[in-house]
């Protein structure tokens, strides 16, 4: 699937300055073997020790948590664009 | 050199003083860390209680610079024993921290806001900007006005008019975006990726939530300059719960209070409860929900401090409940007839849960727990609509008062009967 991943302006010295990646990927984590490869330095930035993603980094398809798209299990669709946002910022109390 | 600075919370990186919120390297939370041996030396029960009253008093425990001068007295709002609200409840000994007359905007937002400003200045933006449910917006858009900052505010749509005309009024640029306050957050996110704007809870943000310290520093000044058993907070983002207990470490750690463990209990509406569900099923993470409550300043369907909230409230031997929109509005109710405090949904939540905590022997009725109500209910008046009847008027007429008043004896439901049930 061609997809489009945009890289939060902190993590673009990682990406050679770039902040749109397009690529071909079928799932959360065929995407993040993709970053792996293509950007090896990003890679300990997007997953722990154990090769989990990060904690407080969010993912969004089309605007929408992944999580609520079934997470890992979420088939990316032709053009989806994907969103990569650390878990910041809370309104009250 | 400064007495305090930026640390990852996982990885430890110093990061000194700047507009970041997040540890490039592990993409987790940034946290104001102090220098404590130093703060040993000067700090001391009777530094503070000399000071004026507000929350500036504790000054050297938080992220001030040397130079900083504050020009709007915030906080230091009245705790008070509660005594028939704990009838209510069973109990005997029950306070109310009430920030629902926190100055400028009547809510604990205005305590964060007066510290991210602060650093605003600091780093030399002229731009303040926030995502908001409500209240934070509201303090924004006062202390910026005050302080001379524009001020962008981000809210859902849906806000409750007293809180969106509360922002306005002040002369903020307000964004209404059609979707949930998670929504109006991931964007913030995005924006202030972009724009070089203060934006008090994405780059300001460690700052910021320092500032919620400052209700556990006056709790346990007010108690005497001793800690209560238990403390129950409301939690949206989970950011307050977290820092009252930073703020009771910080006590202990600088000789100000006696050690002893206090409990934490959190508070939610069960239609947005991410945070209560966690700890009653055992798990450390959060799993997003779509708010759906009235408590619209609690609904963070993805609380950015979930998962520290849930470390903090089940290491203290604490619990977290959450309570239906009926209790809210029933809370609301009983806390303003029990005791005369006027709350919004926020406090309605805290109150309903505390019944609930009590009923399930989680608090015993003689332990001294105090509950924090952070936001006031003038700017949630829509969810009591309905409530209660306009009373037909009657002539200026001593004869119609005294027939009225005969009325209500014989039935003192026709008057005093206040709640629809």
């Amino acid at each position: 699937m061609a997809i489009t991943v945009q890289i939060p302006t902190a993590l673009r010295r990682l990406t050679g300055g770039n902040g749109k990646v397009s690529c071909s990927a079928a799932n959360v984590g065929e995407l993040l073997s993709v970053l792996d490869q293509q950007f090896p330095e990003l890679k300990p930035h997007l997953r722990d020790e154990a090769g989990q993603i990060r904690r407080f980094l969010n993912i969004y398809v089309n605007e929408e948590d992944i999580r609520f798209l079934g997470g890992s299990d979420y088939a990316f669709q032709d053009g989806d664009e994907i969103l990569l946002v650390p878990s910041i910022a809370g309104g009250c109390a | 050199m400064s007495h305090y600075e930026l640390r990852c919370r996982e990885c430890g990186k110093a990061w000194g003083n700047q507009p970041r919120s997040i540890c490039d390297d592990c993409f987790s939370p940034l946290e104001v860390s102090y220098d404590y041996e130093a703060l040993r030396e000067v700090v001391s029960p009777e530094r503070i209680s000399n000071r004026a009253p507000n929350m500036w008093r504790y000054a050297d425990l938080l992220p001030l610079s040397d130079d900083f001068h504050p020009i709007l007295p915030v906080g230091f709002t009245p705790l008070f024993q509660a005594p028939q609200l704990a009838k209510q409840f069973g109990a005997t000994n029950l306070f109310i921290k009430n920030d629902a007359v926190c100055l400028p905007t009547l809510s604990f937002k205005d305590r964060v806001v007066a510290v991210a400003l602060a650093n605003a200045r600091n780093f030399g933006f002229d731009t303040v900007a926030c995502s908001s449910t409500g209240n934070l917006a509201n303090a924004v858009a006062a202390q910026a006005a005050r302080n001379g900052f524009k001020a962008w505010i981000f809210i859902p749509a849906d806000l409750e008019p007293a809180k969106v005309l509360g922002t306005q009024v002040f002369g903020a640029k307000l964004v209404r975006i059609a979707g949930s306050y998670d929504q109006v957050n991931r964007l913030c996110s995005q924006i202030a990726d972009e724009h070089p704007w203060g934006f008090v809870n994405v780059n300001l943000r460690p700052y910021y939530a320092e500032g919620s310290k400052t209700v556990g520093f006056e709790i346990a000044e007010q108690l005497g300059w001793r800690l209560p058993d238990n403390v129950v907070v409301p939690m949206a983002g989970g950011s307050l719960i977290t820092k009252i207990k930073k703020a009771f470490d910080e006590l202990i750690k600088l000789g100000l209070v006696e050690p002893k463990p206090v409990r934490i209990f959190g508070a939610q509406a069960t239609g947005c409860s991410p945070i209560s569900t966690a700890v009653k099923t055992g798990e450390s993470d959060i799993e997003p929900q779509k708010p759906a409550t009235i408590a619209r300043s609690l609904a963070i369907g993805n609380p950015a401090d979930g998962h520290y909230a849930i470390k903090t409230i089940r290491e203290s031997g604490g619990w977290a409940e959450d309570v239906s929109d009926r209790a809210v509005v029933d809370s609301i109710q009983l806390l303003a007839q029990t005791e005369g405090v006027f709350t919004e949904t926020a406090g309605g939540v805290t109150v309903g849960c505390a019944r609930k905590l009590y009923q399930q022997d989680r608090i015993l009725p003689d332990e001294t727990t105090v509950l924090c109500i952070t936001g006031n209910g003038l700017k949630t008046t829509d969810v009591l609509s309905g409530h209660y009847q306009a009373e037909e008027p009657i002539r200026p007429k001593v004869a119609e008062f005294e027939a009225l008043l005969q009325r209500a004896t014989e039935n003192p439901d026709e008057i005093r009967e206040t709640v629809e049930v």
